[in-house]
């Protein structure tokens, strides 16, 4: 009998906490895929941050390290500097990223701190219980926006791919999404980028990735992937933001 | 070989880590210790180190526990503002028994306080240096020299046991300037098999975590490093004893407030008061021991602090009752005159 489809070697074989329809496991799927493509899993460290992907750290083979809430991107600054050759890469979702952790993505973008950053925008608060995020849209219902995200008194989404483009420090700020195919193909290798960005020491890489929240949004795994589409996807366009290939 | 040189006591910090194999140092501004981070700032890069000056305090102690997780020697410095940012991680590392050096060269407080030498911040060393049951080993230098060798002691005890460490300087001692004389620590860094550092594919990974999900689990985690904060107490406590042996009055002074209480205990004593001085350099583990031994020789203890009285809690813990437990402090950036300490111990003399 042979083999025609298995996990990638980076991703432990236990299950996992997600919920059904979430799309942590199509996105932890493809950095382990990136890790085994490019063989490093015995030099990568990867940092887990406060949400629903914490417990990250039981997901993938490589050494990993839980940041405090928001840090993920300066607890990577300490292993790179004090490790050169490891491959480090922050695991994040928007309130870990885009509100409590602003500081330390902005900071260690415009540094060019040569890491990788997989950032998780599912528009809510998923490991509280679905309140508003940095990027929760306009009229968004959730628990703390319970008549719709009002940007006249809660304020505007936060569009990090276009923000952080404008720093000299990033090599790659990309946005995909994971709701399709042909989509989840281009995530790939956007993820794969970001992570040969560092070995080839271009500096900061973050792959920004449309995901669902089934649970917290209230909707069925499909109509979620809908959903993703009709709202996430027209607020926040997919698309190379930087990318300076083959320049320094 | 060693050699003697006048070196600033936050100079002497920032000498003494490199010197105990730290080159990595990860720092923001902050008077009454930025000397530490201007001083690593051109040394590091010269010998294959790392200075990073971070974004905030939260980053620069976030920095130190990725440094730290991943199994080098590294630490950060601040003061007393800034190391109320520190905290988070200093809670994180304590949560995942990450060992690291975390400097505060005191200044006065609450908020902003002032720029002032202060020891308001034993509270917040000793007691809740973050959220959560846990301790870190907090040392006070009382000079320069005694800073080198701390910083020695302060590295190698946090990697034994795998807990933060602190040096609880102030700004008297950040600032002064002292003859001190530079020897090789006499121990190495510990091997670090559970550090974060990529497996190379030859174990499985590793994993620095300070979440547990199911409360039995926590609760086994903390019950476990208390046993080794049992064995710090046992084994770590350390204090010097100054004209203790017939001493009736013991005034108890840690850091350079010791030094101005060893001025008025001299004087004390010429003037008919037989006074001494305990002066903890442990001040977690406390040097309970020390304190204790005294209680059937003195009449009392006068606590000596640059603060409303913080130390003195654990003077009263340790004497538990037997004798009374004076205070005397100033605060504020206020530094007590040796005339006003001496005055206070005239008076308990008589």
């Amino acid at each position: 009998m042979s083999v025609v489809f298995e996990k990638p070697k980076a991703l432990c074989d236990v299950d996992t906490h997600y919920c059904p329809g979430c799309t942590h496991g199509i996105v932890h799927r493809l950095v382990a895929e990136a890790i085994d493509e490019l063989g490093v899993e015995g030099r990568t460290v990867g940092i887990a941050s406060v949400g629903c992907s914490v417990m990250s750290y039981n997901y993938f083979e490589c050494d990993m390290i839980q940041a405090p809430h928001g840090r993920a991107p300066a607890v990577a600054t300490g292993v790179k500097r004090a490790h050169p050759d490891n491959v480090v890469f922050t695991y994040q979702g928007d309130g870990d990223l885009a509100a409590i952790g602003t500081a330390e993505t902005v900071h260690s973008a415009t540094r060019g701190e040569n890491i990788t950053v997989i950032f998780i925008n599912n528009a809510i608060y998923g490991m509280t219980g679905g309140q508003m995020a940095p990027t929760t849209l306009p009229g968004q219902v959730t628990q703390t926006t319970p008549y719709g995200r009002d940007v006249s008194y809660s304020g505007n989404p936060i569009r990090v791919c276009e923000m952080l483009s404008t720093l000299d420090g990033v090599a790659l700020a990309q946005r995909v999404a994971v709701d399709s195919v042909p989509h989840i193909k281009e995530a790939r290798k956007a993820i794969v980028k970001a992570f040969k960005n560092q070995i080839d020491k271009k500096g900061f890489s973050i792959v920004e990735v449309l995901s669902t929240c089934p649970t917290n949004w209230g909707l069925s795994p499909v109509e979620a992937m809908q959903w993703l589409r009709d709202n996430m996807i027209p607020y926040y366009p997919l698309g190379v933001y930087k990318d300076i290939g083959g320049k320094q | 070989m060693s050699k003697r040189v006048l070196m600033k006591g936050n100079e002497a910090l920032a000498e003494a880590a490199i010197q105990a194999g730290c080159i990595h140092f990860f720092g923001y501004p902050i008077t009454p210790q930025t000397e530490v981070a201007a001083y690593m700032s051109k040394r590091l890069p010269k010998i294959g180190g790392v200075y990073l000056q971070a974004e905030s305090e939260l980053a620069a102690s976030n920095m130190l526990l990725g440094a730290a997780a991943s199994g080098i020697r590294a630490m950060t410095s601040s003061s007393s503002p800034g190391i109320s940012l520190k905290t988070e991680a200093i809670s994180y590392m304590a949560g995942s028994d990450v060992p690291a050096l975390i400097v505060n060269v005191q200044r006065g407080g609450p908020g902003l306080g002032g720029i002032q030498p202060s020891q308001a911040d034993y509270f917040q060393a000793t007691r809740a240096l973050g959220h959560g049951d846990f301790q870190v080993l907090v040392f006070a230098p009382a000079t320069v020299q005694e800073i080198m060798d701390l910083v020695y002691l302060a590295f190698d005890r946090a990697e034994e046991y795998r807990v933060p460490a602190m040096i609880l300087a102030d700004g008297m001692l950040g600032q002064m300037m002292e003859p001190v004389v530079i020897e090789k620590p006499q121990t190495s860094p510990h091997e670090k098999p559970w550090a974060a550092s990529g497996h190379q594919n030859k174990r499985r990974h590793n994993i620095i975590n300070s979440l547990y999900l199911q409360a039995e689990e926590l609760e086994n985690r903390v019950i476990e490093r208390y046993k080794r904060y049992e064995i710090i107490k046992e084994k770590e406590q350390r204090a010097e004893e100054y004209l203790m042996e017939d001493a009736e009055i013991a005034v108890v002074a840690y850091g350079a407030t010791s030094r101005i209480v060893k001025a008025a205990v001299k004087e004390a004593r010429e003037q008919g008061v037989k006074a001494g001085c305990i002066r903890p350099i442990t001040l977690w583990p406390y040097p309970t021991d020390t304190i204790a031994k005294y209680v059937n020789q003195v009449k009392c203890f006068l606590s000596v602090e640059m603060s409303m009285g913080q130390m003195v809690e654990d003077v009263r813990l340790a004497v538990n009752g037997a004798v009374p437990v004076e205070f005397y402090g100033r605060t504020g950036g206020v530094i007590p005159e040796p005339g006003e300490v001496l005055a206070k111990i005239m008076e308990l003399g008589r």
